[in-house]
């Protein structure tokens, strides 16, 4: 039995009050509470008061902005909701497949999207039992201690990007809206993180992120997300890889126009896959495109041993995650 | 805005009842409906959200007890286990499923996994799938059954309610038990 440290919770009705009571020292937000609560329940946080966005109006819808030709995704849209909202299944399948992809169904029907991009960073010595944590020396940087287990003399926490849907909104582009005490801002997703797994985001302690910005496509692409994972449900990824490919025509052998490919679960910050350049031009379905790619992110990419399974053995499946994912695009035709 | 405050009245509709309680901010769901309100069916096991055995249904959508703040259910419609037999007569064809294929053995997991596998079967217009089955219940862990045995329940009982659908003469008929589940 894991029992939750003692907290007050505020259910402001609007965005407005929201960010006023995020301004109380120490508050945080609560909207679905699937990754905030075993952190509390584990002692890796212990606030003082929550807010939480239960009772606040709006946030929760998936609509087109022509203006700007994007997608807005209110924050509070669950994860369920993603995976199955019409729009995105029609412009953004890889992140309707990403969001449907995350732990088990029971959880998506209460995590939602703004919670997922601000997903804590992960590390097998960091969420445990605070008993656990103990029993290795006091904890680490991103819990109660001052050393890194996971890179011996590190100063800087490594804990991992798990979140499955931000490699891929990374990907495609997309952009987070920030509302604060001195008003709204919009960002670069891809901007919004940091290598610093004890606060891997550039959001304010009194910002509310309250909604998600992504262009609607442009021209044809394939996309797609791969996960690998311990078991077939429930787990956060071991390793994961997001993959676009802008085409000339709407065929798998039209010339490539742009590549984005982003990797997860490295450090605190996805990365983004540099030196594509040789691949443009070339059809996605051409001899050695897949390769190629897949050796891009196998030499980019250095798994850490901060989740499960041995980091070489997991840098060796992204090489193999990225190629059966460029092969079954090509299957899809 | 509500201040904090040490503990709040809670009014939610529990297996269709009105249910008022005094709940702490800090308190799960599921620590209330456990122990204060006695409805001890929907387990406690990981407490954080891996194995599904606290799962009960808010306003018809399968989640989990756990990780849900009491107050959140605020306003809200909650049915836990011991609510799945109102309006069938003091059984569910799952639950009934479940007898006849031995689908519990220790029982632990079985309350979740007949929530999770209530709102399938109660959201599919016709007879479930396997596929459907195993996808609904992927965030349920049982570790005594191998699975089958409870996807096979679901699957009878789901074709069951939909004989009994189109068929007045199927209801309350024990089906026979297939020869293969019989090992």
């Amino acid at each position: 039995m894991l029992r939750m440290p003692r907290f007050s919770v505020q259910t402001p009705a609007t965005i407005e009050e929201a960010v006023t009571a995020l301004q109380s020292p120490g508050a945080r937000v609560v909207a679905g509470g699937t990754d905030l609560l075993p952190n509390l329940k584990h002692r890796l946080e212990q606030p003082p008061v929550l807010v939480s966005l239960s009772r606040v109006e709006g946030m929760r819808a998936v609509a087109i902005d022509e203006a700007t030709k994007m997608l807005r995704i209110g924050a509070r849209v669950t994860l369920t909701g993603v995976s199955e909202d019409p729009l995105v299944r029609e412009h953004f399948g890889s992140l309707a497949q990403a969001a449907g992809l995350v732990a088990s169904p029971l959880i998506r029907n209460m995590a939602t999207l703004g919670g997922n991009i601000n997903l804590d960073t992960r590390c097998r010595y960091v969420n445990q039992t605070a008993f656990w944590r103990e029993a290795i020396g006091g904890g680490c940087i991103k819990s109660e201690g001052n050393v890194c287990h996971v890179v011996p003399g590190g100063r800087n926490c490594v804990a991992a990007m798990s979140s499955d849907c931000v490699p891929v909104l990374i990907g495609l582009g997309a952009h987070v809206v920030l509302v604060g005490p001195n008003g709204r801002r919009e960002l670069p997703i891809e901007d919004y993180y940091v290598a610093d797994g004890t606060r891997h985001t550039t959001r304010d302690d009194g910002e509310l992120s309250t909604e998600i910005l992504v262009p609607l496509p442009t021209g044809p692409r394939r996309c797609h997300y791969s996960k690998w994972t311990v078991r077939g449900s429930i787990d956060f990824p071991l390793i994961s890889v997001a993959l676009r490919f802008e085409l000339e025509r709407d065929r798998i052998d039209a010339p490539i126009t742009a590549a984005h490919v982003v990797a997860g679960v490295l450090g605190a910050r996805p990365r983004r896959v540099t030196r594509l350049d040789d691949i443009l031009g070339k059809a996605l379905s051409d001899q050695g495109v897949a390769s190629a790619v897949a050796e891009r992110v196998h030499k980019q990419c250095k798994p850490l041993e901060n989740v499960p399974y041995e980091a070489p053995y997991r840098r060796q499946m992204l090489r193999v995650h990225t190629r059966r994912a460029i092969e079954a695009l090509v299957a899809a035709g | 805005m509500s201040s904090p405050s040490p503990a709040s009245l809670l009014s939610v509709r529990i297996n269709g009842e009105p249910v008022q309680v005094a709940v702490q901010p800090h308190h799960t769901l599921l620590e209330v409906l456990r122990y204060q309100l006695d409805l001890i069916g929907s387990k406690q096991g990981c407490d954080k959200g891996d194995c599904g055995a606290c799962t009960v249904q808010i306003d018809g959508e399968p989640q989990l007890a756990c990780l849900t703040l009491a107050i959140h259910a605020e306003g809200r419609d909650v049915t836990t286990v011991e609510g799945l037999a109102t309006g069938h007569g003091g059984v569910h064809p799952l639950q009934d499923a479940f007898d006849r294929w031995d689908a519990a053995q220790c029982g632990f997991c079985t309350p979740g996994i007949l929530m999770s596998a209530e709102a399938l079967v109660r959201k599919t217009p016709r007879p479930v799938t396997d596929p459907e089955v195993r996808a609904a219940l992927a965030g349920n862990l049982c570790r005594c059954t191998g699975y089958t045995k409870i996807i096979d329940a679901v699957i009878d009982a789901s074709r069951l309610m939909h004989t009994d659908d189109e068929t007045a003469d199927g209801a309350g008929q024990a089906p026979t038990r297939p020869a293969a589940a019989a090992q």
